[in-house]
This record gives C-alpha cells, sequence and structure tokens, in this order.
C-alpha cells in the first residue's frame, strides 16, 4: 500500500508521488510513476483508454489500497467522476453537504449558487439534467475547497455547447477560489486538455511518458496551439490529420 | 424476487399500459361485481345453490352484521390481529437484524447466509408439526409460523437490497469523508430500501396466509376458530364473513406498504410516468 505522509510533500507542493506501481493480476498498469503537481496548478492528464488515468485518479483519491510505492497529498482531495453519483434519495442541497460539519447547508447553498443551480437545490437528483447533475457533483466537490480536486472525465457524456460552459465554469471556478485549488483533470480531449491546463500530462506505458508546459493567457483559441496539438496528438499515437 | 430496476420498469410499463386503455370510470368498473352478487342472489333465492354450499350474499352481510353486534367479529379480528402482528415483529426484528449483519460484515455473511439460503427451501408449513410438539398447541406455534414467514422473505431482500448498492455511490461515501456509521445511514441503508420494502411487501403477504395455515390446524379462537367452528355446524354464512374479513385485513396491510413505499420511496416517482 502507497504510503501517505503530509509531511513529505514540499511547501510548493499539493501532491507527491514517487515510485507508484499498480497491478491487476499480471498486468502493469501504473509502473513506479513520478508525478509532482504544484499547488493552484490545473494539470491535464491525457491518455489512450486503458492507460491507467482512473487508476492513478483513484489512488490520488484514497479508492485504492493495492498500490505500492509513495503517494502524499497535502490538503482534502475531493473528486467528481464521470457519471455524477448523486446519491438519489438526497435532495441536491443535502448531497452537496454530506459529509460537512453542522452549518455546511449554508456553504452548500453558497457553492450552488457558484455553479448556477440555485433553483434546483430542493430538486431530487434523478429530476436533474446531465449537465446539472455535473454541476451539482462538481458543488459537491467544491465546497470541501480541497486542497486537490480530481476530475476524472467529468464533461464527457455531455453535449458539445454544454461541455464549454461547463470549461468556463471550471477555470472561473478555480479563480475565485485564488487558485488555491490544483486540479487533476482527466481526459481523454486534447483541445480541452489545452484550452484548460497549465500542464498536460501523457500518460503511456505507465508512467508520465510526456509533459508540457502551456502558458498560453486564458482564454485560449485552440487555433493558436495548433503545433502543440499535433504534438500531443502524435504522443497519443494519433497520426497528423487523422482527426 | 424482483430487483427494484425491474420493479421500477415494471411500474412504468404498466403506467404506460394503463394510460393507453381509456379509464372505466369508477361506477363503471363496479357493474360487472354487482351483476354477480345479483346472479348469486338470484341462484340462492331459487334453491339453484343451497346454503349448505354457499349461503346467499344477503344472508351473509346479515351474519356479517349480527358477528359484529355480538362482538363475535371484533373479538375473532383482535385475537388474529395480534397473532399477526407479534409474528411480524418477531420476524421483522430477527430479519433485519440477520440481513444487516449478513450485509454489513464479511464474517457475518459467512455465518448467516448460507443457513438462511439452505432454510429458505423448507416448506414452512410442514414444519406445523414440529412446531406442535416443541410449542404445544396455545399461542405460540401460531406466532412462531407467521415469524417464520416474514423472516425470509425479509431477510433475502434486505440482504439483496443491502448488497445491490451501487459501488460507486459507496466510493463517492468514500470521498466525501463518510465515516463508516455515516456511510451506512447515508448510503447503503437507503440504497438498500427499495429492495427491502419488496421484501415487507411479501413477507406480509405471507404473515396473512401463515396466521390461516395455522388457525385452520387447531385454535380456540381468533378467525380460524370461528371458520372451523362455522365449519362444524355448516354455516356457510359464517365462513365467508371470515374469508373477506381475512381478504379485507390483507388488502389493508397491503395499502399501508404501499403509502410507506410512497412516501419512503417519494426520490424515485421522478423516474415515473404521472
Ligand atoms: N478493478 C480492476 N480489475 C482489473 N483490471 C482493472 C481494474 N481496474 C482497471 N483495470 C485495468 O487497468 C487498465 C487501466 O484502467 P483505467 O480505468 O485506469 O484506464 P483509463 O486510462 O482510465 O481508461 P479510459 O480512458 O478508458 O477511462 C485497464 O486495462 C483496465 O482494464
Ligand atoms: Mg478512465
Amino acid at each position: 500500500m502507497a504510503t501517505r505522509l503530509p509531511t513529505r510533500v514540499a511547501p510548493e507542493h499539493t501532491a507527491r508521488i514517487r515510485g507508484l506501481s499498480r497491478a491487476f493480476g499480471d498486468r502493469t498498469v501504473l509502473d513506479r510513476l513520478d508525478l509532482d503537481i504544484e499547488r493552484g496548478e490545473f494539470v491535464a492528464l491525457l491518455g489512450r483508454s486503458g492507460s491507467g488515468k482512473s487508476t492513478l485518479l483513484r489512488a490520488l483519491a484514497g479508492l485504492d489500497r493495492d498500490t505500492t510505492g509513495e503517494l502524499a497529498v497535502d490538503g482534502t482531495v475531493a473528486v467528481a467522476f464521470q457519471e455524477p453519483r448523486l446519491l438519489p434519495w438526497k435532495r441536491v442541497i443535502d448531497n452537496v453537504a454530506l459529509g460537512l460539519p453542522p452549518g455546511g447547508r449554508e456553504r452548500a447553498r453558497d457553492a450552488l449558487r457558484e455553479v448556477g443551480l440555485t433553483a434546483r437545490a430542493d430538486a431530487w437528483p434523478l429530476t436533474l439534467s446531465g449537465g446539472e447533475a455535473q454541476r451539482a457533483s462538481l458543488a459537491r466537490a467544491l465546497v470541501r475547497e480541497p486542497g486537490l480536486l480530481l476530475l476524472d472525465e467529468p464533461f464527457s457524456a455531455l453535449d458539445a455547447l454544454t461541455r464549454i460552459t461547463m470549461h468556463r465554469l471550471v477555470l472561473d471556478l478555480w479563480d475565485h477560489h485564488a487558485r488555491d485549488t490544483s486540479v487533476l483533470l482527466v481526459t481523454h480531449d486534447v483541445d480541452e486538455a489545452l484550452l484548460l491546463a497549465d500542464r498536460v500530462l501523457v500518460l503511456g506505458e505507465g508512467r508520465i511518458a510526456h509533459e508540457s508546459r502551456i502558458e498560453a493567457e486564458r482564454p485560449r483559441r485552440i487555433t493558436d496551439l495548433t503545433a502543440l496539438r499535433d504534438r500531443l496528438l502524435g504522443e497519443l499515437g494519433v497520426e497528423e490529420g487523422t482527426r | 424476487m424482483s430487483s427494484p430496476a425491474l420493479d421500477l420498469g415494471a411500474a412504468r410499463q404498466a403506467a404506460r399500459t394503463r394510460a393507453r386503455v381509456p379509464r372505466a370510470t369508477g361506477l363503471q368498473r363496479l357493474i360487472s361485481p354487482i351483476v354477480l352478487l345479483l346472479l348469486w342472489q338470484a341462484a340462492s333465492s331459487s334453491g339453484l345453490l343451497p346454503e349448505r354450499l354457499i349461503a346467499a350474499p344477503v344472508k351473509i352481510a346479515g351474519t356479517a352484521v349480527d358477528l359484529t353486534a355480538d362482538g363475535t367479529l371484533p373479538n375473532a379480528i383482535g385475537v388474529s390481529l395480534q397473532r399477526v402482528v407479534e409474528g411480524f415483529v418477531i420476524g421483522a426484528v430477527a430479519a433485519v437484524v440477520l440481513a444487516l449483519a449478513a450485509g454489513l460484515s464479511r464474517v457475518g455473511e459467512n455465518a448467516i447466509d448460507p443457513p438462511m439460503q439452505m432454510l429458505r427451501a423448507l416448506p414452512f408449513y410442514g414444519l406445523i408439526p414440529l412446531f406442535i410438539l416443541w410449542f404445544g398447541i396455545g399461542e405460540t406455534p401460531k406466532v412462531a409460523l407467521v415469524a417464520l414467514g416474514v423472516a425470509f422473505p425479509l431477510y433475502l431482500n434486505t440482504y439483496a437490497g443491502i448488497r445491490g448498492v451501487d459501488g460507486g455511490l459507496i466510493e463517492a461515501g468514500r470521498t466525501l469523508r463518510l465515516g463508516r456509521t455515516a456511510l451506512i445511514r447515508h448510503v447503503i441503508l437507503p440504497g438498500a430500501l427499495p429492495q427491502t420494502l419488496v421484501g415487507l411487501r411479501q413477507s406480509l403477504g405471507v404473515a396473512w396466509l401463515a396466521l390461516i395455515v395455522a388457525e385452520q390446524v387447531n385454535a380456540d379462537a381468533g378467525l380460524g376458530y370461528m371458520i372451523n367452528d362455522a365449519r362444524e355446524f355448516m354455516r356457510t354464512d359464517v365462513i365467508v364473513v371470515g374469508l373477506v374479513v381475512y381478504s379485507a385485513l390483507g388488502l389493508i396491510t397491503d395499502a399501508v406498504v404501499r403509502l410507506i413505499e410512497r412516501r419512503a420511496l417519494a426520490w424515485r416517482r421522478a423516474f415515473q410516468p404521472a
């Protein structure tokens, strides 16, 4: 099991991973992976399907006890999954407030306001649209004021228009929280990574196979980043022009 | 055994089918039962249907009034109801405790579930001779039979409900830093509730059936006794009154469970087309 020692994270870092491995049977998915995430950094994690992105994220979330190596996170970790995973028997506001100390409902209301869901606070989750449910899930993660926010393809099930809105929302929220929160966004969408992240990682062969920093000011236009886009697609094994 | 998801599908299907057929008014739906009753009455009055086979509806109604007025019927209902309630409470508490123990811990699962799965195959009405040997012929064997009948469907459904809770939701609960108790309270138990209520409904049906069987075997009070006593004097009217009361009680308990379901599963109503 990976050791979780907050003391070993350098002050400028939120997370530090050294030699993290995870195998399922004789299939090694993560192979002595090293990664540091800076405080307030927005990291996007790309990788082919089955490359181990979710596995890495689950290890960071503390959901996987069968990893080996060193893993330390400073501060709370919050997760928004691909499916919103709201408890259907709790109203939206109670989903957001779940697990908060007493008085959490007020903070939950604030979080719902931030994601523009005030009107749906007392709704049952099953009545929400896909985008609304995803925003509720985001509010539930944000209200915990996490040091590290893990997003596992939270936008992939949304239509293109809603996805753009969600990108803006995530950037706004991250700005708004004075960038104390580091974000690790798992995605298979290269454009999404380019538009949002400070740093883009490509997972391959169980390690960080490639990383690029993106200094461009936000909001970005994808047409300004075509060179990097082609390189990342190459890293992902997609020939230029086939996308 | 139906899963909550299947149940839901069935409910949706039913709602859709119902919607397609133009709804008969309450009055229209009463016509055929009334016609049948009239035919029955006519057959009885004309002597076509002798009273030793079955009494006439009017006579039955009169008997029901008499039995109520002289206290026989309320008394019998009271005695039978007490047996069902006692048996139900004992069986339900045992079932839920066992299901929680088996559903929430590995040790509990290994200790409790195998014997329960084996015992469920037992035709438990066949236990009556043993129960009489063990408990005599008083209240105990009747209450025990009801308790046993209640316990199995409720245990099996509650256990399956707990085990069937979406693992993704449990993970989400973990990432929200819910402790074990909070996880059970906010995620596992509510997640198991729909299936548990299916079990509750089944077990209440079984409870009345178990009572009827137990009261047929031997009883010196209660509805079953009233019916058996009536048989000796060929009072078919009393027998029918007893049967009607049994079914009315069954319908009432079913309505109560439906009410509980409506309130406890309000979040699920969102699924169903109005
Ligand atoms: N519980 C498990 N048991 C066995 N194998 C698993 C398990 N979880 C993941 N794997 C395997 O590990 C590999 C990596 O899975 P992971 O879910 O991390 O991929 P991913 O990069 O998130 O892929 P995707 O983009 O499709 O979501 C896959 O080959 C998967 O089959
Ligand atoms: Mg994945």
